[in-house]
């Protein structure tokens, strides 16, 4: 991994380029932030062609670590205004690392009409006009990757609403099942339009096994880290099971999960829709509980999700998304639920913006609560044919929001609330106002220690310590990013020190260098401070980072609370 | 004194997902856990009300108790 690709759209060049010294020990989500901090003008037009798109795997990418395939992409959201950094699992991640490419560049923009399809191969990469896969859907898209290239290829791709540039697209990733992964927050599918790159097809061809400075001692801290993946109850047995939409019934217990556009923390219907019903309807239907996102996973939160008649529906069935449609948009059938998930896969949308924004327009009243099936209209008539209607639902939620003159829209720096309220789960209020993200609960996931239990405990109804919770978690949070490992590490992370331990062997005998735990703090420090200034540069000032008015306004129930933090208190969060 | 027990994940297995209970006053909730034979370390979250509790809170009347297996997601 010592070159660098840059494709540029405007020219249609290609350079492979020795990677800079200040690049050498950065990968994932650091490397992503510091690349776009360095080329992109803050003040630039997201969709303009000064903007970038950025794709880095992690530094444990493309070895045999354990859950260390995920990759990072980067770029300024037109969504936020501020810097974007998503992961995304799929095959991706490992085929570039093994090119030897630390990152890919996307830069510029083409004048004409003309869309093309990037192959990046092991010299560099070819830009090939595209004509064949406009328009289709995701799933098609990778069909005919796997037909007309080899089934071996990686994808990353847009559906019609990154082709539409909405700031609600994502950016699908081919994951070992030709099904989807996504970069999913923040409208970087936009970005990726803008330049009018249909897709990004990784050529295997050439890739060599990375060199590890001690294999030997690879090995070792790969079998002791993945035993604490192994062992702890959450990463070894939940996620298996139940996936992430466990947490719909502990959330509804809690009283922080938001319903019905964040009016109740409780919500009736909340085990129809929950991980427990859906790993019996699972196995029920001969689908699959246990699934991986991305080679060497070994927590497998994934599942394929069948319907009644046992024909494939979805996979990647995930909390927030269930939770959204579920319960935030009140859709009472989990199958219906199911049916949409696999539609915003296949339009390449964001299954947190999309739903949340959905649930905000049935407030409007645009459409009915819960009426799964005008959602499918929705989806498939307007936004995948961009009518009118289609692009200001695609503006996402904040967007809808303000065309109807509304007051209750749940979001931060205008990217949309996931599904946990802050008014009864102070700490991810913290990490909704000031991560550099807009509202993103996996920047700093104080959902673990304020509700779990995992990682101590601190009272999700008092704002007592909820500052250095989140601050912790975002900075421990910005270094697990650029790895390349899974987020859902961290749950032994936090639990069983073996598991940084081995994170920390695992660099060391990768690259031949000694870190120890400070080093990585340093580093997650860095990356949030990088963000955090292009974001002021941008005009992402500390006036934006701040909840929505209406949680200090509206007291939820059952907990009877309103957000009340202080808001020097929450700009004590930058003292570090 | 009547109690509402809600069991979640693994442990609905042979067991129930919600159910009223009678139990004597005084009862603690590692009372409740030993009645259904749920071993305290394989305990995740206990709710009552809604509300995080400890083990050894001592329940009222008409209160409802929720146990959760260690379990998450993100």
């Amino acid at each position: 991994m010592d070159k660098i690709l840059r494709v540029n759209m405007t020219d249609l060049t290609v350079k492979v380029e020795p990677v800079p010294a200040d690049w050498a020990g950065l990968g994932g989500r650091a490397l992503t932030s510091t690349i776009v901090a360095a080329e992109v003008p803050p003040t630039c037009h997201p969709l303009g062609p000064n903007n970038k798109l950025v794709f880095a795997p992690g530094l444990l990418s493309g070895t045999a670590a354990s859950n260390a395939n995920r990759f990072s992409c980067g770029s300024k959201s037109p969504l936020t205004g501020g810097i974007k950094e998503c992961s995304a699992g799929g095959t991706s991640s490992g085929l570039i690392a093994r090119l030897g490419y630390k990152a890919i560049i996307i830069e510029g923009k083409p004048a004409g009409d003309t869309w093309y399809t990037v192959v990046v191969h092991k010299d560099g990469a070819t830009i090939k006009p595209e004509t064949e896969v406009l328009r289709l859907g995701t799933f098609a898209t990778v069909q005919h990757v796997n037909e007309h290239y080899g089934e071996d290829f990686g994808v990353i791709t847009l559906g019609p609403a990154g082709e539409n540039l909405m700031a609600i697209a994502n950016i699908s990733v081919k994951d070992p099942e030709s099904k989807i992964r996504s970069f999913g927050r923040g409208g970087l599918g936009a970005v990726m339009g803008s330049k009018k790159v249909k897709m990004i097809v990784v050529n295997p061809e050439g890739g060599v096994a990375l060199r590890l400075a001690d294999p030997a001692k690879f090995k070792a801290a790969n079998q002791a880290f993945t035993k604490t993946l192994l062992d702890h109850p959450v990463s070894g047995q939940g996620l298996k099971k139940y996936g992430t939409a466990v947490l719909v019934n502990v959330l509804n217990e809690a009283g922080g999960l938001p319903t019905k556009n964040f009016t109740s923390g409780q919500c009736a219907h909340h085990d129809a829709i929950s991980g427990e019903t859906m790993y019996e309807n699972i196995v029920a239907r001969g689908g699959e509980p246990s699934h991986n996102c991305s080679p060497s996973c070994q927590i497998q939160c994934s599942q394929i999700y069948n319907d009644k008649d046992g024909n494939y529906v979805t996979s990647g069935f995930e909390y927030e998304t269930i939770w959204a449609l579920g319960a935030d948009g009140m859709v009472e059938d989990l199958d219906v639920i199911a049916e949409i998930d696999n539609v915003f896969d296949d339009i390449g949308v964001d299954s947190i913006e999309t739903p949340v924004m959905l649930a905000v327009a049935m407030e409007a009243g645009l459409l009915p609560w819960g009426d799964g099936k005008r959602i499918l209209e929705l989806l498939r008539n307007d936004i995948t044919h961009a009518t009118p209607l289609g692009r200001m639902l695609g503006g996402g939620t904040g967007h809808v929001g303000r065309a109807f003159g509304m007051t209750r829209i749940p979001v931060v720096k205008n990217q949309a609330i996931p599904a946990y309220d802050p008014r009864p789960i102070k700490g991810i209020g913290v990490t909704y106002a000031t991560t550099t993200m807009g509202a993103d609960h996996t920047a700093g996931y104080a959902i673990a220690t304020n509700i779990l239990n995992v990682g101590g405990k601190v009272d999700p109804l008092s704002n007592d310590g909820q500052v250095e919770l989140s601050r912790n978690l975002q900075i421990a949070t910005a270094a697990i990013d650029s790895t390349g490992l899974c987020l859902f590490i961290a749950f032994p992370a936090l639990d069983i020190p073996e598991c940084l331990g081995g994170v920390i062997d695992l660099l060391n005998a990768r690259y031949g260098i000694n870190l120890t735990g400070d080093d990585v703090i340093a580093l997650g420090k860095q990356v949030l401070k990088i963000e955090h200034a292009f974001n002021l540069a941008a005009g992402l000032g500390p006036e934006t980072d701040r909840l929505p008015e209406f949680f200090e306004l509206e007291a939820i129930e059952p907990h009877n609370v309103k957000w009340d933090m202080d808001q020097k208190e929450l700009a004590s969060f930058w003292n570090f | 004194m009547q109690i509402t027990v809600k069991l979640f994940a693994t442990f609905r297995q042979d067991r129930f997902k919600l159910a009223e209970q009678d139990y004597p006053e005084g009862t603690t909730i590692a009372d409740v856990l030993d009645a259904l034979a749920i071993a305290a370390p394989d305990v995740g979250m206990l709710f009552v009300n809604g509300r995080s509790a400890e083990p050894e809170r001592r329940l009222a009347s008409g209160a409802v108790l929720a146990i959760f297996p260690l379990v998450g997601g993100g």
